[in-house]
């Protein structure tokens, strides 16, 4: 398309139109963050607030076991989240897509009820089946596999359970669009050209399905380091993710640019792993759906 | 396109199974007939008392649920105006060759990599952010906080979904109507808004899902009256298993089963219409794509 004429002119004119949107997301999102990260390089002030001077204290105090072992945690929750994400919502977005088209107008109702629900309702489904006197306890007692109740709610389990579960939406809707895009020729050329049914999988399939593993990954492994209500209610004290630390530290301790710091060594790991999916050719459509 | 095989069935039913069973728990602890007040597993009886507890004014949900429904109705609004009008300024951007032009083009590209950026950080990281800014500002928290922050979030939804369905459309229609004599205003009023119109939709309800469903980001600017519906389902649910929440969960299972499954029976009404008139005209429905 020629830069200038009609509708070069119109094109230009039209940019403006963006002026907004960008304006607000300056303000809001940019500022922000270039703002939280100004925070993190202050001294904690009086009462909720922050001033000179500028120093790196609050990442030496990061650099201690109490958060490195939080961040290790976070990380390996994380980690989990997306493999299990994986393993279990590849398979069922694969044979989704090759449903039937009223099958898969419910099993797509299906999915999308729990997504739209809210995920504090979902997770606290867990906490009942996870309780002491609770349904999964109850059953394993009546069929006489366990004696006492077994702990499971306030547990590391517990919350690996509960990530999964919020997470899986988010890894089964992306592959799928992927799959239901996907050229099937090239599938059954693969097969007609003597490729077992493993080695078509894996050699086309999985390269053009691709786009959609790797922003189901990036959606579910991001989200679960700072999911701080899900291990305040399923794990209680016992799993500090990263998320209950820039929690406790603004709202308990009210350090500021303490807080602020935890949140920059945050938005840090995000930019890595957002720098690594657009290395890898990922685009920002394939995240909503 | 081969067909799935019985046991894809049986995975897929697995799976749904697994991600229903947490939300059955609830549905069914919501009709307990046990009296007791907090945690209490024992199912003795069908009885409707948690729902009156719930409806009871001294519960407390109503104002939340205003709050909520007047926060998603302000920012899906103020999202579509500047997340479509931001799509149709972005998408199809002249080639410019200019220092200058290329300095404004990627001024522009980087206004719109930030506009995306709240799908993509943690949610605790925008929050913070959002929280410290509006204090910056000195902005009361409360209705105005609440709704300054969801447009943060609610903008990329749309204007992804708008920019995916104006990159399909062919740039010649508005050519042509510009080759015809219309003014810019009457090309964008009369081709390009309602072209875009089922995208801004679409963007609007995934929009409006999102704001409802947000806990996160409230949590950190909502103001001491002004509790979202998430933020005090988490005040209750944090401490103990308060049963009248089995109830709300419920009541908002079924709000979101019925908008899902009306907004499934439209689109395949479309879908069968549209195959029909495929049929119609002598083609396939496979020829579609």
């Amino acid at each position: 398309m020629k830069p200038d004429g009609v509708t070069g002119r119109f094109q230009r004119s039209r940019e403006a139109l963006a002026f907004p949107m960008i304006a607000y997301a300056a303000v809001f999102v940019g500022l922000s963050l270039l703002y939280v990260i100004g925070l993190s390089l202050m001294t904690r002030g009086e009462d909720f607030s922050a001033g000179v001077p500028y120093t790196l204290d609050n990442f030496a105090r990061i650099a201690s076991p109490l958060y490195l072992r939080s961040l290790l945690q976070s990380l390996r929750l994380a980690f989990f989240t997306a493999l299990f994400c994986l393993l279990l919502g590849y398979p069922f977005a694969y044979f989704m897509a090759k449903a039937s088209a009223r099958a898969r107008t419910w099993i797509m109702l299906l999915l999308i009820v729990p997504f739209w629900t809210n995920a504090l309702i979902r997770i606290y489904g867990w906490k009942i089946l996870f309780a002491a006197n609770g349904p999964i306890n109850a059953t394993l007692m009546a069929i006489g596999l366990i004696s006492r109740p077994l702990k499971l709610l306030y547990t590391e389990f517990a919350v690996q359970v509960g990530m999964v579960y919020a997470m899986i939406p988010f890894m089964v809707l992306p592959v799928y669009s992927a799959v239901e895009r996907m050229d099937w020729a090239m599938v059954e050329a693969s097969r007609d050209l003597g490729a077992s049914p493993a080695r078509a999988f894996l050699t086309v399939t999985l390269p053009m399905t691709l786009p959609g593993v790797l922003a189901g990954l990036v959606l579910t492994f991001i989200p679960s380091i700072g999911l701080f209500f899900l291990s305040d209610i399923l794990g209680g004290s016992n799993t500090m993710l990263w998320g209950n630390m820039v929690h406790n530290e603004l709202l308990k301790s009210r350090d500021l640019p303490f807080a602020a710091a935890l949140s920059v060594v945050l938005l840090a790991l995000t930019g890595m792993v957002i720098l690594i999916y657009r290395r890898m050719g990922g685009r920002a459509e394939n995240m909503v759906f | 396109m081969k067909k799935n095989s019985a046991w894809a069935g049986v995975y897929m039913a697995l799976v749904l199974v697994l991600l229903y069973l947490p939300i059955l728990v609830v549905v069914l602890f919501s009709f307990n007939g046990n009296p007791g007040r907090t945690a209490n597993f024992h199912f003795e009886g069908f009885s409707l008392q948690w729902y009156r507890a719930l409806f009871d004014p001294a519960t407390g949900y109503g104002q939340p649920l205003r709050t909520s429904l007047m926060v998603a109705l302000w920012s899906v609004a103020l999202s579509a105006l500047l997340g479509s009008l931001g799509a149709i300024g972005l998408v199809r951007r002249p080639v410019r060759r200019s220092i200058l032009g290329r300095v404004g083009n990627l001024a522009l590209t980087l206004g719109e990599q930030i506009a995306v950026l709240p799908i993509m950080i943690p949610e605790i990281i925008l929050g913070i952010a959002l929280m410290v800014l509006l204090t910056l500002f000195g902005i009361p928290f409360g209705m105005l906080s609440l709704v300054l922050s969801h447009v943060a979030f609610c903008v990329p939804y749309i204007f992804i979904t708008v920019r995916g369905r104006l990159a399909s459309m062919d740039p010649g229609l508005e050519e042509a109507a510009r080759d015809l004599g219309a003014t810019p205003l009457k090309v964008l009023t009369t081709i390009t808004l309602p072209l875009a119109m089922p995208a801004v939709v679409s963007g609007c309800l995934l929009a409006f899902a999102m704001s409802m469903d947000d806990f996160v980001i409230s949590f950190f600017v909502n103001g001491p009256q002004t509790n979202t519906l998430p933020v005090k389902i988490y005040s209750s649910v944090k401490v103990g298993v308060p049963p009248h929440v089995n109830a709300l969960c419920t009541v908002m299972l079924v709000v979101v089963f019925l908008i899902v499954a009306f907004s499934q029976m439209l689109q395949s009404g479309k879908l069968r219409r549209q195959e029909r008139r495929d049929n119609r005209d002598g083609r396939t429905a496979d020829a579609q794509d």
